[in-house]
């Protein structure tokens, strides 16, 4: 507790230092990501007859809205919600230190990422300059296999190559489910387990809501930041086309349809506030939790919090 | 026939997999922010006692294994069967050599085993973890020389030898640790 206090005031400090603005956004909203891994936890209120109310999963689309609205950088440490996840790294609420920058990409915004991190944990325990792998390159090289051309076969037979076993239930077509169990089963276990690793330009069809490589389609500006094994971050070189971005929430609720999954509603107020136009801007997601995880060198989500979800 | 979510999954829970009934040692969620979740498993065949590992998408589904863990109290031996009693029921039940294993040697009659049933017939028979049992046959002790540390082998009344310090005498009750066959303490009677 007072090592996640201690956090705070250094994650305060390092944003007062940048001019950053702290923003607030709700927690309730009524739209929802269409993200088909994400599951939100809804609920309803009196005052909204007939509406779902969902829980935010992560603060993005309200600060995307302040950000086409002008507020410049801003950052938040948000509670957030997401059903089904707990595990030795995950409980099903959780906090999110988010933030976005005007006019950089992701590359830039990594280098920011790299030094805020420093600041944090460095006064507990040292840490060391960072690693920047593109996740093609990882794959290569703790994989044996490339990420952005191989054959589903291919993909497959690296797996097996890598010791991993079949995984029940798994589709053998499910090129993203595949690339994921090698990149939990074989790369991110394989990476340095003493300093940061960023592993970057995610195949397109993980983009999220990063924007396409303008010079190579098949890559995503996006980044994801490893402390060996454990997932810190998520960032972007931010989507501000609206039009690509309903193209991707309409693909994201037809694969939730073949899932069986709820349709989320689509989150107009987002597409009407890149329709009217989002700053160039790269933006992240930092897990406040596992950060502390790492600073107190504990193995467990639960070691640093006050009571995980079983005993809330 | 009942099953189980990977949601659901936690230590000693026992599934059907491959047709034969596991219980599940560890159960990791692994999961990508943006990306698919995995449960991954490792699982002991409760026939065989392997441990192997299986990873499971998150939210497929298991049936369940009609596996229970029951107290019984163990009766006798005929060679080739051990007979067991339910205390509350006063069902009795056999289990073969396969199932009750290395326990046989720690078994005395009237004590309270834990059996592991597996669609209505015993897989596994455990003996408790620490049993008292009275040494029948050992060299004479040697007194005052608890310090040197030298074992000799004694004969328990189940028949199962161990290794008792030098000090123990024939007739003394001692505790044994049935997972290690180890000898604990001297139990005062």
């Amino acid at each position: 507790m007072r090592l996640r206090a201690r956090l705070k005031a250094r994650i305060r400090a390092f944003f007062d230092a940048t001019q950053t603005l702290e923003v607030d956004t709700p927690a309730l909203s009524l739209a929802a990501p269409t993200d088909p891994h994400i599951a939100g936890l809804q609920t309803g209120l009196s005052v909204l007859p007939g509406r779902r109310i969902y829980l935010q999963s992560s603060p993005e689309f309200p600060m995307k809205r302040l950000l086409a609205a002008g507020v410049g950088d801003c950052w938040q440490l948000a509670r957030v919600f997401r059903d089904g996840e707990r595990g030795r790294r995950h409980n099903p609420e959780f906090d999110l230190l988010e933030w976005y920058r005007i006019g950089i990409d992701h590359h830039d915004l990594m280098d920011e990422v790299e030094a805020l991190l420093t600041a944090l944990v460095r006064p507990e325990r040292p840490v060391e300059p960072a690693e920047r792998w593109s996740y093609q390159e990882a794959f290569r090289r703790f994989a044996g296999v490339d990420p952005l051309a191989a054959a589903m076969h291919e993909l497959r037979a690296a797996a097996a190559g890598a010791g991993l076993a079949p995984v029940d239930g798994l589709e053998d077509d499910d090129r993203d489910g595949w690339l994921d169990r090698l990149l939990t089963g074989a790369v991110t276990p394989r990476l340095p387990r003493d300093r940061p690793v960023f592993l970057y330009d995610w195949p397109a069809s993980q983009a999220a809501l990063a924007r396409l490589d303008p010079a190579d389609a098949r890559v995503a500006h996006r980044f994801e930041l490893y402390w060996g094994e454990l997932e810190l971050a998520n960032g972007f070189h931010e989507l501000a086309d609206a039009t690509e971005q309903r193209d991707r929430f309409e693909a994201d609720l037809a694969r939730r349809d073949a899932l069986g999954l709820q349709r989320p509603p689509i989150d107009e107020a987002l597409l009407a506030a890149l329709e009217s136009g989002l700053p160039e801007c790269a933006g992240v997601a930092l897990g406040f939790d596992r950060l502390a995880m790492v600073t107190a060198g504990v193995d467990t989500i639960d070691a640093v919090l006050a009571f995980p979800v079983e005993r809330s | 026939m009942a099953s189980y979510s990977t949601n659901e999954f936690k230590g000693g829970l026992k599934i059907m997999l491959d047709g034969d009934p596991y219980a599940i040692v560890e159960n990791e969620f692994v999961k990508p922010g943006k990306g698919q979740a995995f449960n991954r498993v490792k699982v002991r065949n409760l026939k065989t006692g392997r441990v192997i590992e299986r990873t499971f998408k998150s939210g497929e589904s298991v049936e369940a294994a009609d596996v229970i863990d029951t107290e019984m109290q163990y009766l006798y031996t005929d060679g080739e069967y051990w007979h067991f009693m339910d205390p509350n029921s006063f069902e009795q039940i056999a289990a073969d050599r396969t199932a009750v294993g290395e326990s046989a040697k720690w078994l005395r009659e009237q004590d309270t085993v834990e059996i592991t049933l597996y669609n209505g017939e015993p897989l596994t028979v455990t003996a408790p973890k620490l049993v008292d049992l009275r040494i029948t046959q050992t060299d004479p002790g040697v007194r005052g020389d608890t310090a040197q540390g030298g074992t000799k082998p004694a004969v328990l009344e189940t028949g199962a030898e161990v290794k008792v310090p030098l000090f123990i005498e024939e007739g003394e009750v001692i505790r044994v640790d049935t997972r290690k066959g180890e000898y604990v303490s001297r139990v005062k009677e």
